[in-house]
């Protein structure tokens, strides 16, 4: 689609307001309904039976018993899901994970289910599944797995990207690279040299609501599923495959989201809930416990990445290297290879290379977590960057300004950047008040910066006026951020009425055709495009109609703050027919007014931040307390700056708690020891400062109104800004994420 | 004619050139004589590639035009969160 690209120029009227979020009332009042919420009459509870064992093949399952107790009403095992994947390996993996089929490859991988008249009576029914287990040996450790006398996951897996393919098969599913220039010779020719290794652990999202759906197929193949995720029209594509049932029979609605972080964009427990209810004939309620979100849900990679650096005495960085390695959980995934290419995407580099290796590992299945991979490569090169820094001689932030790419450098992972936002990040740090405030006792100072692509995909709006002409605003992108004050913000900018005259709501499978997921920073920018092509055709048909109320040319009809003018000599005096008026006439004008789009929302554009974190910590026990955090970053164009600010905040906490607290940990049997909020720390408001935030407007020249998306890019510099506080406070370099109390003792005790 | 350059994975599948020159139109045809011309990038195209024509990246577009003397990169389709 294209756009005039003045929209650097441009002012707005309603674009860059803040009115009061429209999900607000009913959030705070617990009048929105999560997907936990929603009811049915005569539906069932359904339950999973998951695996005590990290790797055991699955010899037999007698679901005897536990059928004929009474008030359960279908037990359900992999039999019950035949393949329809059709050679579709990604679908397979889904599948399988969905319910194992010959092996349980973690602890919680669920190997039947259940559905029961009531909560107590299915929970009963899964004790007297009985399963025949083989034990296997098992790997969740990513260097361990790396190992190549580690014990074996998958022996179908021959690692590829490589020349030649291997001999045997390994744990290591994929090796990718990136890069250009000489990075040897470079390397060769520098100063200075820093090279270390760097470990982060396992996290999981962290979203407070856990995954919950209803779902009810009815006896003559028809189907609704309600459901909280980031993407319905995608739960619906892959439930119908894995079903067999047609996409269009089966309407999937989503429900208020509870955050998702990238962990709702693939189906978990939905196809087993809808097959239940194919089962039995009455709708099939299921919801995860906390404990089940964190074994078989969809947590981040643990990661273990090499990084060696090297810098001329002028402070130019000359050559960069980085080997990451990834846990991908059982199944295939391209996690490092994201790593891979958003490792150093920050600088200017003549000589950079990075390699990527997928790893399987006897964990849950990786998902996507808030810009996937880059927060991990982050802190590894933003550590390597300070350390560097300080053998240069040069302050971190004019090194980093030194080396810092701009429009017409060649990223590290390829293209050549248009207008990017990430030295004007770095020099509204040099300028924030907080890195002149200063420091105390066993207190230090950390900044990082951090990259992420942003992303558009396939996006449907309808864009209805009524006949009292207000304005209905259907959506198929989930908002899990405020997408829907923003679009109505959109919508009233190109309309030019009110915000208040503006509704927006998410559309089921069934009423909008088809959305990609709301995942990589794309609902505000990919929405805002459709929203806008959409206002825009209803604006042509409003100007029709006028043109037909006046009797004249519609050439001589423009749309100007929310009237319809006439032009030209001829009827230049006519009064303006407001959008109100039009609207109203618009029975007798031809019928409803709408506006329709269908877009591939591309030209998304690239998006870094730049941030600050004071620390203090407590020599003795080794405990941290962030003291002060400021976030800087591109916008593009703030739509909603509060939602803006908010995303900033957020992903600020989400790093914070990453940084310091969160991990999965595996006992020596393999299960996870800690599938709780009480033993998996997430920051709660005591933990946190109030995090100050700076909002950049470098427009992108893809979007009409130059907006980037803002979702992911906080989450990617706060590993390394409070690794680089933290190192600053102990004076000890910290290579190991999460740095919490124990492992920042043992780092002052090496 | 345009020159295509390819990340380092998918050049290895490309017998190791890691830049082409290639009489395509648009992203579909770029796609179409990448795979009649390599069929080891066949398994690599699958899995989603992204084409960034002048820094700009494109997914899903696959008419979109490609300019001579643009520079085109090659890149793997990516996830988001």
């Amino acid at each position: 689609m294209n756009f005039d690209p003045s929209h650097s120029k441009r002012s707005f009227s309603s674009v860059g307001t803040r009115p009061i979020r429209p999900d607000g009332v009913d959030k705070v009042t617990g009048r929105a309904r999560y997907g936990a919420d929603f009811n049915m009459p005569g539906q069932l509870v359904g339950r999973i039976l998951r695996s005590p064992h990290a790797h055991a093949n699955i010899r037999k399952i007698d679901t005897s018993k536990a059928a004929q107790l009474p008030g359960v009403k279908a037990v359900l095992t992999a039999a019950d899901l035949p393949d329809l994947t059709d050679g579709d390996a990604a679908m397979y993996d889904i599948l399988d994970n969905c319910m194992a089929r010959k092996k349980a490859l973690y602890d919680g991988h669920a190997v039947a289910a259940v559905a029961a008249i009531d909560a107590r009576t299915a929970k009963q029914a899964l004790k007297l599944i009985e399963v025949e287990y083989e034990l296997l040996p098992h790997v969740t450790d990513v260097d361990q797995a790396f190992a190549p006398d580690a014990p074996l996951i998958n022996d179908t897996i021959f690692t590829t990207g490589v020349d030649p393919k291997p001999d045997r098969p390994s744990n290591v599913l994929m090796r990718s690279q990136f890069g250009h220039g000489d990075v040897d010779a470079g390397m060769a020719s520098a100063d200075f040299v820093v090279e270390r290794t760097f470990k982060t652990e396992q996290t999981h999202q962290g979203y407070i609501e856990p995954h919950a759906c209803v779902a009810s197929v009815s006896s003559d193949g028809t189907a609704d599923l309600w459901v909280c995720t980031q993407g319905h029209f995608v739960y619906r594509q892959h439930c119908a495959q894995l079903l067999g049932m047609d996409a269009s029979k089966l309407r999937v609605t989503s429900s208020e989201i509870g955050g998702g972080f990238g962990g709702k964009t693939h189906v978990w427990a939905e196809p087993v809930a809808l097959a239940l209810s194919r089962k039995v004939g009455r709708p099939v309620k299921l919801v995860m416990t906390r404990d089940e979100v964190f074994r078989a849900s969809g947590p981040t990679s643990a990661t273990s990445i090499d990084v060696k650096i090297g810098a001329l005495k002028d402070g130019t960085i000359i050559a960069a290297d980085a080997t990451l390695r990834y846990s991908c959980g059982p199944y295939a995934g391209a996690w490092a290879e994201i790593g891979a290419m958003t490792a150093f995407a920050c600088y200017k580099l003549e000589n950079v290379r990075t390699v990527g290796y997928e790893v399987l590992v006897n964990r849950p299945k990786t998902a996507a977590y808030r810009a996937p991979s880059a927060p991990m490569a982050a802190f590894a090169v933003e550590s390597a960057i300070d350390e560097l820094a300080k053998k240069v001689g040069m302050n971190p932030i004019d090194f980093r300004i030194r080396n810092a790419a701009q429009e017409g450098t060649k990223a590290s992972y390829g293209p050549v950047y248009g207008p990017i936002g990430i030295g004007p990040t770095l020099e509204a740090v040099k300028n924030h008040p907080h890195m002149k405030a200063p420091l105390g006792k066993n207190q230090g100072r950390g900044m990082a910066c951090g990259f992420w692509f942003n992303f558009g995909g396939q996006t449907c709006t309808d864009l209805n006026i009524g006949k009292d002409g207000t304005v209905s605003l259907a959506v198929g992108t989930v908002d899990v951020g405020g997408s829907r004050a923003s679009l109505s913000l959109v919508a009233a900018e190109e309309l030019g009425i009110d915000y208040s005259q503006v509704r927006t709501v998410i559309a089921d499978t069934s009423s909008l055709g088809y959305n990609d997921m709301t995942d990589g920073s794309r609902g505000t920018f990919s929405s805002s495009m459709a929203t806008i092509s959409a206002a825009r055709n209803a604006i042509k048909i409003l100007r029709e109609r006028a043109a037909q109320m006046w009797d004249i040319p519609v050439e001589d009809v423009t749309w100007e703050k929310g009237h319809a003018v006439a032009k030209g000599e001829t009827h230049g005096n006519l009064p303006k027919l407001s959008l109100k008026e039009i609207a109203a006439a618009s029975g007798t004008t031809g019928g409803p007014i709408a506006g329709h789009s269908e877009i591939v929302a591309d030209g998304a554009g690239v998006s870094f931040a730049t941030h600050i974190c004071d620390i203090e910590v407590d020599p003795e026990t080794g405990a941290t307390k962030v003291l002060r955090y400021t976030v800087v970053q591109d916008a593009g164009k703030a739509v909603h700056p509060t939602y803006v600010e908010g995303q900033y905040q957020g992903g600020a906490a989400q790093g914070i708690g990453w940084a310091l607290n969160e991990e999965y940990i595996y006992g020596k049997d393999g299960r996870l020891q800690n599938a709780g909020f009480l033993d998996y720390r997430i920051p709660v408001c005591s933990d946190l400062p109030m995090i100050d935030t700076q909002i950049l407007e470098i427009p992108n020249p893809n979007h009409p109104y130059g907006v980037r998306g803002v979702g992911e890019t906080s989450i990617v510099p706060p590993l390394a800004a409070v690794a680089n506080a933290v190192s600053n406070a102990v004076g000890v370099r910290m290579l190991h994420i999460p740095m919490s109390p124990p492992r920042i003792l043992a780092a002052l005790d090496a | 004619m345009v020159e295509v350059t390819l990340w380092g994975s998918l050049a290895a599948a490309a017998e190791g050139n890691s830049k082409i020159e290639i009489e395509a139109k648009n992203i579909r045809e770029l796609f179409e004589r990448l795979s009649e011309r390599f069929p080891r990038l066949e398994p690599l195209m699958a899995r989603g590639i992204a084409v960034a024509i002048n820094g700009t990246i494109y997914r899903d577009t696959w008419s979109k035009e490609l300019p001579t003397g643009a520079e085109i990169y090659l890149l793997p389709r990516l996830a988001g969160g």
